[in-house]
Formats: C-alpha cells, sequence, structure tokens
C-alpha cells in the first residue's frame, strides 16, 4: 500500500513511469501540482508531457508508479471514475450534438435533473460568451470557437483538476494570444487547478504559476516562469526557454575566471565598439557582427567571437522609427555583460 | 517554348463540355434505362394483364384481378410479413455483430490481426452463393455437424426451418454489413472515445450516444443491402428453410403458372423498400452519407 496520508498537492506522481514495448515514455517521475495553481508542463514533442496528462486522465494506465488526486490514489481508476477532466488539443467535440449537446453531455451522463442542466450549461456558454451558437453544430463553429465550447464542456462539471493538452496549439497568433488571456481569466474566476500542456515556452511562461521543463521523459526543472526563465537549472532549459547564451565551462574560465557553465539572456547583452573596454564589473567577448535580424519590437545582433563563441545580443527598438540599425554586418564590436547578470548553470 | 501538338481529340473532349459528358454518360444510361429501368417496367406492366382460365394464355391488358388475388388470399400477406420479419432479423443481426467487431477492429485490433479480419470478413464474397447455402445446409441437416456436435449436450438445432433461413441469409450478407461499418468506425477519432470517458461516460453509453449515431449512414448503407437480399432471396428458404415460404418463394412458383400474380406479387419487396429509405430518410442520416 502506497502511503496516501495529507498530500498538500492537488496532483501528485511518485516515481511514475510510462514505457511503450521497449521506449520508455516516462522515467521515474515525481511531480506535485499544487491546489488551485496554473501548472504548465513544457517541453519538445516527445519529451513525454502528454502521456503525463494521459495518465493523470486516466487514458493511460503508469507502468510502475501512483497517481494521486487529491491524496487518493487513482493509479488504476478508469477516466470515468476521476474528478478530472480534459480538454483536447483538436477539441474532440461530438460532430453530431449540437454546441448545448455537447457542453451538456457530462451531466446527462450523470443523469443530472433537466432543468439544473439546461441553467448550468446557459452559465457555461455565458461563461466563454457563446451562448448564442447553442443550437449550431461544431462544424459550423470558427477553431477558436471550438476551443471555447470545449473549455466549457470539460468545466460545467467542476472538476477538481482541469488537463489542457496543447489547447491552443492549432490557432493563430492572434487569437491564441487573446484565448491565453481568456484562460487564465477563466482559471483565476473558476479557481480550478489546472494543468496545462504545450510546447510553446512563450505560452508557458505568460500563464502559469509554475512550469515544468520535460526533456526525454524528465523533468529538468519545476520552477515560476521566473525561476526558470532566469535561472535555468540544465542547459536545456536553458536553451529551451527563449534564446540563451550558453557558455561552456571551460571558455566561461577564459572570460571569467570561474570553471563553471554560465548563461546570458540576449537582451541582457548590450554591443559597443571594440576598442571601448569593458568596466570591472562587466563580462565581454570581441567579434564581429555575423547577422543582423530585425523582429520589429527588436534587433537581434549575433556576434562571432573569441573561442569560437557566437553571442547573440538583443537591442530595444526604442530609437526613432526612421533610424536604422547602428550597426552593419562585419563591424568589429564588443558583446558586453554585467557578470552577475549571468546565470551560473549547476 | 515546347509544345506538343495534343491530338484533336483530346483538345475537342477538353473544351466541350457536351462530349465530355456523353462519353461519360453514354454506357451508363444504356444499361439503366434500357436494361434495368425498362425490363423491370415491362414485368410490373404484366401484373396488369389478362391470364385466360382455360388456356393460361396471357394476353396483354389492363385489369386488377392479380392484385384482387393478392389481397383475397391471406397466405400472401402472411407470406409478406414474415418475409418481412425475416429481413429485418437478418438486418439487425448483422448490425449487432458488427458494431463491436468493427469497434474491436479499428480501435484495439493489431494492424496484423486487423488484417487478418478484414481478409476472413470479405473472403466468403468469393466462394459461390449456392455454395454457401449448401454448407449451411450441411451444417443443420438432420445428421449434421450442428447436431452430432451439440447433441452430445442435449441441445439440437433449429434443422430446416426459418431460424435457419434468418442464420443462413445473415452468413451470406454479413460482409455488405460488416464493411461499411468497419470503415465508419474507423473514421471516428479515437479521441471522441477519449473525450466521451473523461466526461465521464462509459463504455456502452459512448457506444450508444457516439459511436451509434456517427454510424448512423454506415448502418443504413449496410442495411439497404442485407434488407433488401433478405426480401428477394427465396433460394435459402428453399434450400434450408423446410416449409418456410417468402416472397421470392411464391413469386418463383407463379412466374409460368401465373404471370401476372408473380409481377404484382413483385411489387411487395418494392414497396417495402421504398417504405424503408423513407423511413429511414426521416431520420435525417441519408444526408449525412
Amino acid at each position: 500500500m502506497v502511503d496516501t496520508a495529507a498530500t498538500p498537492y492537488a496532483v501528485e506522481l511518485r516515481g511514475v513511469t510510462k514505457r511503450f514495448g521497449d521506449t520508455t515514455a516516462v522515467a521515474e517521475l515525481d511531480l506535485g501540482v499544487k491546489p488551485g495553481e496554473f501548472f504548465s508542463m513544457l517541453g519538445p514533442s516527445g519529451s513525454g508531457k502528454t502521456t503525463v496528462l494521459r495518465m493523470i486522465a486516466g487514458f493511460e494506465e503508469a507502468t510502475t508508479g501512483t497517481i494521486l488526486l487529491d491524496g487518493d490514489d487513482v493509479t488504476r481508476a478508469a477516466p470515468f471514475d476521476r474528478a478530472v477532466n480534459t480538454v483536447f488539443q483538436d477539441y474532440a467535440l461530438f460532430p453530431h450534438m449540437t454546441i448545448a449537446q455537447n457542453v451538456a453531455y457530462g451531466l446527462k451522463v450523470r443523469k443530472t435533473p433537466k432543468a439544473e442542466t439546461q441553467q448550468r450549461v446557459a452559465a457555461a456558454l455565458e461563461q466563454v460568451r457563446l451562448a448564442h451558437v447553442a443550437d449550431r453544430l461544431p462544424h459550423q463553429l470558427s477553431g477558436g470557437q471550438r476551443q471555447r465550447i470545449a473549455l466549457a464542456r470539460a468545466l460545467i462539471l467542476r472538476p477538481r483538476v482541469l488537463l489542457l493538452d496543447e489547447p491552443l496549439g492549432a490557432l493563430d497568433k492572434q487569437l491564441r494570444e487573446q484565448m491565453q488571456i481568456e484562460l487564465k481569466q477563466i482559471q483565476r474566476d473558476v479557481g480550478i487547478t489546472f494543468v496545462f500542456v504545450t510546447h510553446d515556452q512563450e505560452e508557458a511562461l505568460t500563464l502559469s504559476d509554475r512550469i515544468a521543463v520535460f526533456n526525454q521523459g524528465r523533468v529538468e526543472q519545476v520552477g515560476t516562469p521566473r525561476e526558470v526563465y532566469e535561472f535555468p537549472q540544465t542547459s536545456f532549459v536553458a536553451g529551451f526557454l527563449g534564446i540563451s547564451n550558453f557558455i561552456a565551462p571551460e571558455v566561461a574560465e577564459r572570460l571569467t575566471g570561474e570553471s563553471r557553465a554560465i548563461t546570458v539572456r540576449p537582451e541582457r547583452v548590450r554591443v559597443v565598439p571594440a576598442e571601448v573596454s569593458p568596466a570591472a564589473h562587466e563580462t565581454s567577448v570581441v567579434g564581429t557582427i555575423a547577422e543582423l535580424v530585425y523582429t520589429g519590437p527588436a534587433t537581434r545582433y549575433i556576434v562571432e567571437g573569441e573561442h569560437g563563441l557566437r553571442i547573440i545580443a538583443e537591442r530595444h527598438n526604442d530609437h526613432a522609427p526612421t533610424d536604422t540599425a547602428p550597426w552593419s554586418r562585419g563591424d568589429r564590436v564588443r558583446a558586453v555583460w554585467a557578470t552577475e547578470h549571468a546565470a551560473v548553470v549547476p | 517554348m515546347t509544345t506538343t501538338a495534343s491530338k484533336p481529340l483530346s483538345t475537342a473532349l477538353y473544351r466541350s463540355r457536351r462530349l465530355r459528358l456523353g462519353s461519360l454518360l453514354t454506357l451508363p444510361l444504356v444499361w439503366l434505362v434500357g436494361l434495368y429501368i425498362v425490363s423491370l417496367a415491362l414485368l410490373l406492366a404484366t401484373a396488369f394483364w389478362r391470364v385466360d382460365p382455360f388456356t393460361s394464355k396471357v394476353t396483354p391488358a389492363f385489369q386488377f384481378d392479380a392484385f384482387e388475388q393478392l389481397l383475397a388470399n391471406e397466405a400472401y400477406l402472411s407470406t409478406s410479413l414474415r418475409t418481412l420479419g425475416i429481413a429485418l432479423t437478418v438486418t439487425l443481426l448483422s448490425a449487432a455483430f458488427a458494431i463491436p467487431l468493427g469497434i474491436y477492429m479499428a480501435k484495439v485490433a493489431s494492424p496484423w490481426v486487423r488484417g487478418f479480419l478484414a481478409v476472413a470478413i470479405t473472403l466468403p464474397l468469393w466462394a459461390g452463393y449456392l455454395v454457401k447455402i449448401l454448407a449451411m445446409r450441411v451444417t443443420f441437416t438432420e445428421e449434421g455437424f450442428f447436431n452430432s456436435f451439440f447433441g452430445v449436450f442435449g441441445i439440437s438445432g433449429p434443422g430446416f426451418s426459418q431460424t435457419t433461413v434468418v442464420l443462413t441469409l445473415t452468413y451470406l450478407w454479413f460482409p455488405y454489413m460488416a464493411l461499411p461499418v468497419y470503415t465508419a468506425i474507423r473514421q471516428i477519432p479515437v479521441n471522441l472515445f477519449d473525450a466521451s470517458a473523461d466526461l465521464g461516460a462509459k463504455g456502452w453509453t459512448t457506444v450508444r450516444t457516439v459511436v451509434l449515431p456517427l454510424l448512423a449512414p454506415a448502418l443504413i448503407a449496410g442495411s439497404v443491402f442485407t434488407f433488401s437480399l433478405s426480401l428477394g432471396d427465396y433460394i435459402a428458404a428453399e434450400l434450408v428453410g423446410g416449409a418456410t415460404q417468402m416472397i421470392g418463394s411464391i413469386i418463383a412458383n407463379n412466374i409460368n403458372l401465373n404471370p401476372p400474380v408473380a409481377a404484382a406479387f413483385s411489387m411487395v419487396p418494392v414497396a417495402f423498400v421504398v417504405l424503408y429509405l423513407l423511413a429511414t430518410r426521416r431520420t435525417g442520416a441519408l444526408e449525412r452519407m
């Protein structure tokens, strides 16, 4: 028997492993999601994050280990016996049911009285601002609308935990950003624990209270967006979240005198003329500008320098719109950052 | 620029819509109108012809004697209802077998098992119709496989009876139901099953509320085959039915003796099929076909 004594977590995984034949999708995973938090599982495809979500939902069974929901062991429980609901990547709305019927499905299965069902469906549709499409069929809705219906269908059951499997993946960028805000608002309103799977680091940073970064079936780091972005614990995390200049220990030793891997974000790197010598508290690399990338709000400079380093510096375009970049390709420059702005990778 | 001069015929076909339609439709239309519809119409016209009571000679006329005979004789009515019952039972049995098998093949079985089952379902289609009925005859005859095997447990088979006719027709037409149903189940996204379970539905509820409605077009397509083929069959009744008579048996018996009655009675299965199609159209499933 596993010890299911009071756990502070809404969802807890203890030593969970999932194997498909010879491949191990998830290895010896320990993870805890706190009640009411917006928890993201971030990682590249094939990193095991969706498998973990499917095990929490009950679609997959853990090969070994224990999954607890509010302290109850649900490792072997069927999906219909778990107080969790899922929003699927491609929405999984029932194509032959109207929107109202889709949203009412879970209540109907539970034989909820008609009057209550009607009232709750109306409220759920109101919450996602789609009361006017109640009688339409899913294929008559846009992607963003279907997304919101999938959300309403899952939330109407008032689950302990809502699982979201890349729910915004199929939407275009603008709609996606709008939905992110909406999702966050809804989560705050209903106060339900959200477990959110995504491969989009920006999305994870924007939405989450905490993020677990997955790689090859393991969790590399768990922390607040700020923690994982500013203090990556591994080179993978440093590279996966945003752009990062990763400097290996042997090169770092020559720059700073300390043989520890460091990482510094492009927005903390300045580009100055090569002749300008850095201040005492600064680290710098001399090189030539190999590439300029204009991204709208910022311009990225790729400096190829000593020790075979490629340093990316990002400059906010806060100058007059008519001004062009102060540097061009081939310029000899120095990439400089405050030594304490570089994070040490343990 | 290199251009190859196309053949004039290809160009003409490409440019002229009429020529194109003509070349597509001439053959099928000759077949459909010339042979299929005209011969059916001729058959139905025979229903109104006259039979000379003394010489049994049939002469063209327009009278309703054949229909009056049909209505007067209760055997015709009971045979019609029996045939309808057999056709409906065969259809329901085929669907009842095809749905779980299709779910297993499409969503559970490994590719190898799936391929094996697909062959197992379609292979009997290659065997002759009579061969299959004779196989059932051998199985259910007095000293046949069924009785000698199950007789040990004190169970005796249905012999040659209406039950055996239903079993035989189900055996014959099952592939026509199984294939469209299997294809339709394959097209149901797996995550609809997941979503249904996630929202609290157990297996049977999911089948009833998600799978069956999505299968309706396939079930109707399959049932048009199983229903109409059963409705028109008479050889199964003759070879494994014992005393069982179906509409086809009576038509076959009358085809030489009294062609107008045979023709008039032929309209009954046609009417059943038309009614069946109208009923399915009301469900709205045909639009999603």
